[in-house]
């Protein structure tokens, strides 16, 4: 079954295809159960191909298959090959595993929508797509997967298009992601010109012989990431994250916490040879990835919308992922990636629970007190929110450890505060979330026949399984106090990801964990002072420090900075040409070829006398000039 | 033997007169005929080269000649009995709508 591995892809494909083509006419029970079905097989597939892969040791190569030699120009070729390696398998467990659950979720929360189908056909066409793009084996069929999942991105945010907000946030979600795409597309260019092999192995290979020279890998890795910061929502490319918010829920769960805004990472870690070779363009990686998770942190401070707090948590975590890739840990940022997928997924799912009992509100001004409305969601929330804030013993914890030891023990001592002040800053804005919303007094005014219920079982049994996930998922890569051989996901993935070169001792490694534990509390102890406690404190902090308080909720005036400094000038640049160029210019042409054409038909126009005496007439003289000329 | 340069003498003068009555006669009927004339003056002058040439070529011309011209004076005919029909007339001179 593990051979039948090149199908994980095409089945979700497939099942996209009939139901854009037939979807509308298929019933609605069906139009779910065949979307989850194909996804649920999908799976399957990949869990055969993991346990074939983790089961024979190191020394089992990694599965491969090429459908189609698909470009072949010249020296240079590219074919559609799918590859199932420790890394691959990684992605492929996430991206179907957590997928199916939210198919299933889905199900349940779309019920009432009228383009059912619609919606499950471009969830599907979005495995298809991410799926690609973590199977493919070289850089040009991963962009097809990588422009594909922007595709459903964009489709997806704007899914209830006849609101005008959400339409504007597909357009935006679209066009923030063209600017690091061009830059993404340039850097494959640089490789394809220099490396001449879209192959994975071969740019690393390339990277790390020197064949490259090191400016050059330098150009490339930072070109290649810029796209990373569009696709992940990283300093200065973030501001379409949250406005992405937009869409449904479970799509924001999926595409916009779980997997799609991750690929930046696994590009990172997929291309770790290129990085690992350019010290400069790794602390561009790291330092990005530090800032963004404090900066977005920061914001996610002030923010009242329940779904836009955990849009900028998401943006934070990357960071995260980030830092731990920067600073050569490629394992610890993979690890992170997939319990943040477990975590932040679930938080979503949560959140979209919470909305869904509210009737479709998302205010948390508006909530409050909602703890005992909701007994299954409450308790998975307050697990999400755990996992997320580092407390021990949880999932979340395990991962931002190791990123956080590995910065450290790498000598990256300002990046390791800016990671436990993010630490810090998670688990304060992850606890007003909950006080806010499930604490307190009840903020809400249900509407006229309605009631706060909990949600149908579809719903909350992903959240249960992904809760579990939550708890249970960091323990696959357990610190070294558990063994030097605990660390199970760093060696799995060992053949693909380098492990990072220093460790620190074991005393020092102690001080950290303890340092992260502390952050975390620290974090919830304030969220519990300023947001049960002391509700008053926070408005009186915002009143102490207007120009603060202003920045944070303006989100840093990113977006106005923007507007002022491209968009406003491009759109009055346009205007100017259009005055300028446009309607003096190429109509002027247009127009005036057009008069001198229909001047010259009037000047002609008395040679036509309507006489057929005098087309003879001309006729004949016509024919003895000829003659005479032929004679002469 | 009758020279080739009396025929071909002959051709010219049809072709000149041919030519004349289009110019001179003012009803579409005459002119039709002064067009036909001209046309045979055509095919004498080719009858008379290829015997003097001895080769069938001029000959064949003819034929085709002779084939065009009675598809012409089908169309031709049906266009002036309309043109009749219509106007009750048949003077060239009024016909002048395609004046631009």
């Amino acid at each position: 079954m593990a051979g039948l591995f090149w199908l994980i892809p095409l089945i979700p494909g497939a099942s996209a295809l009939a139901l854009l083509l037939a979807g509308a006419k298929l019933p609605r029970k069906w139009a779910a159960a065949q979307a989850s079905g194909a996804v649920l097989l999908s799976f399957v597939l990949s869990l055969a191909a993991f346990l074939r892969l983790s089961g024979g040791g190191p020394d089992v190569p990694a599965l491969s298959k090429t459908l189609l030699s698909w470009i072949a120009s010249g020296s240079f070729t590219a074919s559609i090959t799918f590859q199932f390696d420790e890394l691959s398998a990684v992605m492929a467990l996430v991206v179907t595993g957590v997928g199916f659950l939210i198919h299933v979720y889905s199900a349940a929360y779309m019920a009432g929508d009228k383009a059912y189908s619609r919606y499950f056909a471009f969830l599907n066409l979005f495995m298809f797509f991410m799926l690609v793009l973590v199977m493919a084996s070289g850089i040009v069929l991963m962009f097809v997967g990588w422009e594909g999942v922007g595709l459903c991105s964009y489709l997806l945010i704007g899914f209830w298009f006849e609101r005008p907000a959400a339409s504007k946030a597909g357009l935006k979600a679209f066009v923030v992601n063209r600017v690091g795409d061009a830059a993404f597309i340039v850097g494959i260019l640089f490789i394809l010109a220099h490396v001449g092999s879209p192959e994975f192995a071969a740019i690393n290979a390339a990277s790390a012989s020197g064949l490259l020279a090191p400016g050059l890998v330098t150009l490339v890795a930072v070109l290649l990431f810029a796209g990373a910061t569009g696709k992940s929502a990283q300093i200065p490319l973030h501001v379409w994250l949250p406005d992405a918010m937009e869409g449904p829920t479970p799509v924001s769960a999926l595409i916009h916490a779980a997997t799609m805004v991750t690929a930046g990472v696994y590009m990172v870690c997929r291309l770790n040879g290129l990085y690992a070779a350019s010290v400069p363009a790794s602390s561009v990686v790291a330092w990005v990835g530090g800032v963004t998770a404090v900066f977005a942190a920061t914001i996610a401070l002030v923010q009242n919308d329940i779904k836009r707090v955990l849009a900028y948590s998401t943006i934070s975590q990357i960071g995260y992922m980030f830092l731990g890739c920067g600073v050569g840990a490629y394992a610890a940022g993979m690890f992170h990636l997939v319990t943040h997928a477990f975590f932040k997924s679930l938080l979503f799912l949560a959140a979209g629970s919470v909305i869904h009992a509210l009737g479709g509100g998302q205010d948390m001004r508006r909530m409050g007190g909602l703890r005992k409305y909701l007994p299954v969601t409450f308790p998975v929330f307050l697990t999400g929110a755990l996992a997320i804030s580092g407390v021990p013993f949880l999932s979340g914890f395990f991962s931002k450890d190791a990123i956080l030891t590995s910065a450290y023990a790498g000598g990256h001592h300002v990046l390791y505060a800016l990671g436990l002040l993010g630490a810090v800053l998670t688990a304060l804005y992850m606890f007003r979330l909950i006080y806010l919303t499930f604490y307190g007094e009840e903020r809400f005014e249900p509407g006229p026949g309605r009631h706060i219920h909990e949600s149908p079982p579809a719903m909350t049994v992903p959240l249960v399984v992904l809760a579990v996930f939550s708890v249970l998922a960091g323990y696959i890569g357990l610190p070294v106090f558990f063994g030097a051989k605990a660390d199970r996901f760093g060696r799995f993935l060992e053949s693909v990801l380098k492990a990072p070169a220093g460790h620190p001792s074991l005393p020092a490694e102690a001080l950290l964990v303890l340092a992260a534990t502390a952050s975390a509390l620290l974090g919830i102890f304030l969220a519990f002072v300023l947001y049960k406690r002391n509700p008053e404190i926070p408005p009186r902090l915002a009143y102490r420090f207007p120009g603060l308080y202003r920045l944070l909720v303006g989100k840093y005036r990113v977006d106005e900075a923007y507007d002022a400094l491209f968009i406003r000038p491009l759109v009055r640049g346009s205007e100017t040409v259009y005055a300028r160029f446009d309607l003096k210019v190429v109509d002027g042409v247009l127009n005036g070829s057009a008069a001198a054409t229909g001047m010259a038909g009037k000047g002609l126009n008395i040679l036509q006398t309507g006489l057929i005496r005098d087309y003879a007439l001309a006729f004949v003289l016509g024919v003895v000039v000829f003659l005479g000329v032929l004679l002469l | 033997m009758i020279p080739t340069a009396a025929f071909l003498a002959l051709a010219a003068l049809l072709f000149a007169l041919g030519v004349l009555a289009f110019f001179v006669k003012k009803d579409l009927l005459t002119q039709f005929m002064a067009v036909e004339i001209m046309l045979n003056a055509g095919n004498l002058a080719f009858l008379a080269l290829a015997r003097s040439l001895g080769k069938p070529d001029g000959q064949a011309v003819v034929l085709f000649v002779i084939t065009a011209a009675a598809a012409e004076a089908v169309v031709g005919l049906a266009i002036i009995v309309l043109v009749f029909r219509r106007r009750k007339a048949v003077r060239t001179d009024d016909l002048k709508e395609l004046r631009g």
